[in-house]
């Protein structure tokens, strides 16, 4: 079958007086079901790649397959209709909006997709977050929870739209080992039980040793995978 | 788009304090702007009010737009003729009857004919020079605003026939004449008729109240020895401003000169034209001023909520989206500020239509007048449309920013 995500000679360097170089010569093919984990040393380029994959950052040199479209030469409309239906985000911090509640965070991107009727959404999103253990608190706002916690709606909202893709920068960078684990555990689970894919970008060593494939960065280029 | 106004809605709120400013900058300058509106566009219609009610509608004389080609100029077909002694022309208007009939026939409103000629008033060893305007008083009540004027007698006083002439007070003052006495009037062809003064009006403008006398019709063709002549039809028309249209036709029916009071007064409706163009500048200022808030919280907005604009953009929402989001937040904010100011505004003007000024001069009785306040939708109609148009350009600007920004730096600033 068809890779999932595929890249080929990827590359993007920031344009400056002395370019820098975030990420080079990345080829690889993600199919789905696969749980990778993207390691390195700081500086090394993993978030510069997730981001290329996610379509956040555009590609100097390469180019970037995902379900077989060439997202070379996307507009942005485009790219933002993958962002919204196929991936999935997860950030090092929850990154939620401060103003909404939880499940107006998660119901969002459902939203903006409208391809549910607003009772759909509700349930949906009662769903999503009641399988996250989040189900008291469906109703208070961002400030109102821990980070775990937080962290686990952001997980709730990028599954909002039933991406194939989760794509999770540092996603236990900002929580203490009980909460990591548990984002983990959330994380495997959604691969092992939902077939989705997701790629995360760690430091921890623990959660990397237990994803199915590791990439690992030095310098913007791939070292061992 | 919902969705994406809930979003703005939710910043704008999230802003209390700062939305609230620039609501209220935006409601202050919808406010003054209809007030100012309200102010300037009353004044002129009350001063247009005042010179189309003092003034004939349109005024036909026995005059002609160019000079009357003289028959040596239809007899040869020169070039030029030198030395041409011209004809002398019959004076005032020809054959009257026909003409005020034919005028009857389809002006929509009254008419009213005069004769107007030159002569000296003389009392008690005193000559003042006058226009002597030969009137039908009945006719001449309809159409001219002197009848309000008089603050003794009145034109009905001249009904009754006999010699009987009516002046300003200040021409009376000057002669030291009253009513009832009996004064001279010599024509300037040399006529001399004994007058009794049965009324006097104050317009209070001191050219007609000095130097105008009305007596009969008939009366003022003796002095002018031109029976049945007539040199002015002063017309008043149910529509003011349909005077253009009757002056031409009268003019192209009649021959003579027709001139309607826009005409007559084209530089002083110029003048209102330069007015409304200083008053628009004016309050467009105002509300640009009032822009500028919006442009300000909007700005701020777009600054503080550069995570939140990352964070969308990243679950998928496109650069229009973000731009639409600005560019919302701004209009929601001129639109609540006019709403605000529609109420101000009409406030402001109530206020205004209470204040009451008593003006009182030498000679004048003691008049109470009001500021002159008009009402017109279209004043709150362009203010809140200006200001709707301003809060969109103050939004749209850092709206394009936020759509231009890269979520990735933001996202990397913040980890």
């Amino acid at each position: 079958m068809s890779a999932l995500i595929e890249t080929k000679a990827l590359t993007r360097v920031l344009p400056a007086a002395v370019p820098v170089t975030l990420v080079q010569d990345v080829s690889l093919a993600i199919g789905a079901g696969e749980f990778v984990a993207i390691t390195g040393p700081s500086g090394s380029g993993k978030s510069s790649l997730l981001y290329l994959l996610g379509l956040l950052d555009a590609p100097s040199g390469g180019s970037l397959m995902i379900e077989g479209r060439d997202t070379a030469g996307f507009s942005d409309r485009e790219r933002a209709s993958i962002r919204l239906a196929t991936l999935g985000f997860v950030f090092q911090f929850h990154f939620l909006l401060p103003e909404f509640t939880v499940r107006e965070n998660v119901e969002i991107p459902m939203r903006r997709l409208g391809r549910l009727s607003a009772a759909a959404m509700r349930e949906r999103s009662t769903e999503l977050l009641s399988a996250l253990g989040l189900a008291d608190h469906l109703d208070k706002r961002p400030d109102q929870l821990s980070g775990g916690q937080r962290q686990r709606v952001a997980v709730a909202r990028s599954l909002a739209n039933d991406p194939p893709l989760i794509l999770a920068d540092e996603p236990t960078g900002s929580l203490d080992s009980r909460n990591s684990e548990q984002v983990f555990a959330i994380l495997d689970a959604l691969v092992r039980e939902r077939g989705k894919t997701v790629i995360a970008v760690t430091h921890d060593t623990g959660m990397a040793a237990k994803a199915s494939r590791r990439i690992h960065l030095v310098d913007g280029r791939l070292a061992e995978s | 788009m919902r969705l994406i106004l809930a979003l703005a809605l939710t910043h704008i709120r999230g802003r209390g304090r700062q939305t609230l400013v620039a609501i209220i900058g935006v409601a202050l300058g919808v406010g003054f702007s209809i007030a100012m509106a309200s102010l300037m566009q009353g004044g002129e219609d009350d001063f247009v009010a005042r010179l189309v009610d003092t003034m004939p509608h349109v005024d036909i004389t026995d005059e002609y737009r160019s000079a009357r080609r003289q028959p040596a100029q239809d007899a040869f077909a020169a070039v030029q003729i030198a030395g041409l002694r011209p004809k002398d022309d019959r004076r005032g208007i020809l054959n009257p009857t026909e003409a005020v009939a034919m005028l009857r026939a389809w002006v929509p409103g009254r008419l009213a004919l005069s004769l107007k000629t030159q002569g000296v008033v003389r009392y008690s060893g005193r000559d003042v020079g006058i226009a002597i305007i030969g009137i039908e008083p009945q006719a001449e009540m309809q159409v001219s605003s002197l009848a309000k004027d008089f603050r003794q007698g009145s034109f009905t006083s001249l009904i009754a026939g006999g010699n009987n002439i009516v002046v300003g007070d200040k021409l009376a003052q000057r002669l030291g004449a009253d009513l009832g006495t009996t004064v001279t009037v010599v024509s300037s062809t040399g006529q001399s008729c004994a007058f009794k003064i049965v009324g006097l009006f104050h317009t209070g403008t001191t050219a007609r109240d000095e130097g105008e006398g009305y007596v009969l019709l008939k009366n003022a063709q003796i002095l002018s020895e031109r029976p049945n002549a007539i040199n002015e039809i002063r017309l008043k028309l149910d529509d003011p401003n349909a005077a253009p249209q009757v002056a031409r036709r009268a003019e192209a029916q009649l021959g003579y000169k027709a001139m309607a009071w826009q005409e007559a007064n084209e530089s002083l409706l110029e003048a209102l034209v330069i007015r409304n163009v200083i008053m628009y500048t004016v309050v467009g200022a105002i509300l640009l001023v009032a822009g500028f808030g919006i442009f300000n919280i909007i700005s701020t907005i777009t600054h503080e909520k550069a995570r939140d604009i990352a964070i969308l953009k990243s679950l998928g929402f496109t650069q229009t989206d973000m731009r639409r989001l600005f560019l919302l937040e701004g209009l929601a904010l001129g639109a609540a500020g006019s709403l605000l100011g529609w109420a101000f505004g009409f406030l402001l003007c109530f206020m205004l239509s209470l204040v009451r000024f008593e003006l009182s001069g030498a000679n004048v009785a003691q008049e109470i007048t009001r500021l002159p306040l008009a009402w017109s939708i279209w004043h709150y109609l362009i203010a809140a449309g200006f200001a709707l148009v301003s809060a969109g350009v103050a939004g749209y600007l850092p709206a394009r920013q936020a759509a231009r920004l890269n979520p990735v730096d933001i996202i990397r600033g913040a980890t």
